[in-house]
């Protein structure tokens, strides 16, 4: 039984919120990933792109809501996603028009285009907020708990509570199907493997009659696509607060590098790896100790490793330490 | 003459406040201007003269901020004599720890090296926890309120500034001794999360400098305006220039902090423009611009960098002391990346990177425009929504909105800047 209440609490207040919250962190690595893959740059402009991405689809859903329109069970954002996509994947095709372009036809050095992405993620932030603010915004609805702990407890007899959120749910499946598509897409289509022949080497991808105009928009395609169910996940488990999504920048890429830049797999394996981190060493372990360990050697403390505002200095450390040994991540990735 | 027009319209920008808002506003835009320019010529040195990409100003501004309290506040004895020594003492043993960790991965050989730093270092961190939370907690206790604190040195504010800078070069050391030999894009990344960190560390750490319950009344380097004020010398001087006391004492202070920002910033300017033109700066410029072949030529690149970015990281924890003694308080909650970091790159791209005269021409233009764009913005916003009703929210949402049109412009003058004058405005000769 106590270890049956450890587990519970262990999955409740760590599992379970490391794997949703890995779940937004590796959809937004990927996202950065393939930028610096195919375009060979870190975007700085990525969680505002997540943010304005993210505004679309809540200005769609408040629509959608206005209009009497729900999924019943499930968040009508769900349905304002293509919205969002469509938004910012227009958003980020006309920056790549106006902004981007210019440089990469001068060949310009990687860090001008990381320069350049800094000038573009004030616009971005300044556009959302002059849009819908800088405050928090809500725009969940739909059933918010798939099991709630009274109900566990009654279920199983046990101490411990276990709730899940349904936005938790909602965030892994999601992830799962997006992930999947992906690497269907890198893998099986004539677009993703030319996509795959222009990250490895650009000179021979050229040489073997590939459109880079055409590589460089579906790239930005589907970033923006990542960026907004990403995004839409992140505000819909958490809540939506543009400063946040700017914020979010170091763990996604602290995911991304741990991984390796350019590498997808690395990118998801990144993104877990922080998350659990995060949660893990800010997370009280007091409660599932208690449960483990005989009475008389229960810890008085909160054991605590570091308080929860430490969360991002978490990432940046797990960041360094990976670098020092494996000065291009852990799945080999590349560098310009 | 380019040099001497763009200085001349950013004297006129300045003096036009004076003449059209009030001498008052354009002294606080001159005063943080200063600031903003000497915080521009250290990035400026990195990035400009060697190329690195630093995005973690915020942090060494901040760490600035932390010495003018760890320098001028005066010590609290009840915090000290209730848990100082045994946080001192936690402190020693956690650079022990580290210290060892490295030792043991120089001197182990390879098989056994990883398991002893793992063991070191988690065994270090519980210790080093047991010994300090019951000091942190006994330190937090006094007087929570009011102090809560160990307090600092009670020296004169002005010391400060150096050991603003002296922070920073230390927390730069050990940036660079970690992130030098990554490659540029990893640098920033680094910088950004360490800058990150800094910041959490001052709003948590309450002992050292209060967390988020913030110093305030910070002491000073000037006469105080309500004894100016108190003074009858200076009023009868106030009365011959035709002021009222009140308006003459706070010009009198922010005049004052105006003179000797502008001694250190000359003094920094004139130091960065020897350093520019010396052997060195040419040596600094050839590596930026081919690692290699300077390598080949037997420079010790990464040794140089270190340097380099030692010497502009103290530049900008300087330049933070400064901003902290200027503003009277430290609040970590106010310092963000989009104003203390990257809009210290703006400043310096649109300046001129590589040109010490362009950086400081681009920290004060632009805060001069961080600064007047919300009443343009205002204005233009009020002259745009004239023709709307009175109850049209979309006009409501406009005015509203105006405080936002910062971020907008500085991105769009970045872009404008990288687009037509990649160079800048003070392009490096």
């Amino acid at each position: 039984m106590e270890i049956l209440n450890a587990l519970v609490a262990l999955s409740n207040f760590v599992l379970i919120p490391a794997i949703a919250y890995g779940s937004q962190l590796a959809l937004g690595a990927l996202g950065v990933t393939l930028i610096y893959g195919i375009l060979r740059f870190s975007n700085f402009a990525h969680g505002d792109t997540m943010a304005i991405g993210t505004m679309v689809t809540i200005l769609a859903t408040w629509g959608l809501q206005a209009l009497g329109v729900s999924l019943g069970p499930l968040p009508t954002a769900l349905l304002a996603i293509p919205v969002g996509i469509a938004g910012a994947a227009a958003l980020v095709l006309l920056t790549d028009r106006l902004v981007y372009r210019f440089y990469r036809e001068q060949k310009a050095k990687p860090v001008i285009l990381v320069i350049v992405s800094m000038g573009v993620m004030f616009v971005y932030n300044g556009v959302t907020r002059f849009i819908i603010g800088p405050d928090d915004q809500r725009f969940a609805d739909g059933e918010r708990f798939l099991i709630t702990a009274r109900e566990f407890k009654e279920m199983t007899g046990l101490d411990e509570g276990l709730a899940l959120k349904s936005t938790q749910g909602l965030t892994v499946i999601t992830a799962v199907i997006v992930v999947a598509l992906l690497f269907w897409f890198l893998n099986h289509t004539r677009t993703g493997k030319s996509m795959r022949a222009y990250s490895d080497n650009e000179d021979l991808a050229l040489l073997s009659g590939i459109n880079p105009e055409r590589v460089v928009m579906v790239t930005w395609i589907i970033v923006a696509a990542l960026a907004v169910v990403a995004g839409t996940l992140y505000g819909l488990d958490k809540s939506f607060k543009p400063f946040t999504y700017f914020q979010l920048l170091l763990p996604i890429f602290a995911s991304a590098i741990v991984g390796g830049l350019g590498s997808p797999l690395g990118a998801i394996a990144g993104g877990f790896i922080i998350a659990f981190s995060e949660v893990g060493i800010t997370y009280a372990w007091k409660k599932v100790l208690g449960y483990l360990m005989p009475e008389s050697l229960e810890p008085s403390g909160l054991v605590q490793l570091l308080s929860t505002d430490y969360k991002f200095a978490v990432s940046f450390v797990i960041l360094i330490i990976v670098l020092l040994f494996r000065p291009t991540g852990l799945f080999r990735g590349k560098s310009v | 003459m380019r040099t001497l027009g763009l200085f001349a319209l950013v004297a006129v920008l300045i003096l036009g406040t004076g003449f059209l808002q009030s001498w008052n506003s354009a002294l606080i835009i001159l005063n943080m201007g200063l600031v903003s320019a000497i915080m521009a010529l250290g990035v400026n040195l990195q990035w400009g003269l060697a190329g690195l990409f630093n995005v973690g100003v915020m942090g060494f501004v901040a760490l600035g901020g932390l010495a003018v309290v760890l320098t001028s506040v005066a010590p609290v004895p009840e915090a000290w004599a209730a848990g100082g020594t045994r946080i001192m003492g936690a402190l020693v043993l956690g650079f022990v720890t580290i210290a060892a960790c490295v030792l043991a991965w120089k001197r182990l050989p390879r098989g056994r090296r990883g398991w002893a730093v793992a063991v070191l270092s988690i065994g270090g961190f519980f210790l080093y926890r047991a010994v300090l939370d019951p000091g942190v907690e006994a330190v937090e206790a006094v007087n929570p309120a009011a102090t809560g604190f160990l307090g600092g040195l009670g020296l004169p504010v002005v010391l400060a500034w150096p050991v603003g800078g002296l922070l920073a070069a230390g927390v730069a050391w050990v940036i660079g001794k970690t992130a030098l030999g990554l490659r540029s894009d990893y640098l920033a990344i680094a910088t950004l999360g360490i800058a990150e960190i800094i910041i959490a560390v001052m709003k948590n750490e309450d002992w050292m400098a209060r967390g988020v319950k913030n110093v305030i009344g910070l002491p000073r380097p000037l006469p105080y305006e309500i004894d100016l004020q108190n003074d009858p010398g200076f009023v009868d001087r106030a009365a011959g220039l035709g002021l009222d006391p009140t308006t003459a004492s706070t010009l009198y202070v922010k005049l004052g902090y105006s003179l000797m920002f502008t001694a250190v910033l000359v003094i920094v300017l004139v130091l960065a423009q020897l350093a520019l033109n010396s052997p060195w700066g040419r040596m600094m410029r050839a590596i930026r611009d081919n690692e290699e072949a300077a390598e080949a030529m037997g420079k010790d690149v990464t040794a140089r960098h270190l340097q380099i970015f030692i010497l502009g990281s103290v530049l900008c924890g300087m330049a933070g002391a400064m901003m902290t003694t200027l503003d009277g308080q430290l609040t970590p909650s106010s310092y963000q990346p989009l104003r203390y970091t990257f809009l210290i790159w703006v400043m310096v791209i649109v300046g001129g990177s590589g040109n010490n005269l362009g950086a400081v021409l681009g920290g004060f233009l632009i805060w001069f425009l961080w600064v007047q764009v919300e009443p343009i913005g205002q204005w233009l916003m009020n002259a745009v929504t004239s023709g709307m009703a009175e109850s049209s929210w979309l006009k409501a949402h406009l005015l509203d909105s105006v405080q936002h049109m910062r971020l907008l412009t500085m991105g769009v003058i970045l872009l404008l800047v990288l687009r037509f004058a990649p160079r800048g405005l003070l392009p490096e000769r």
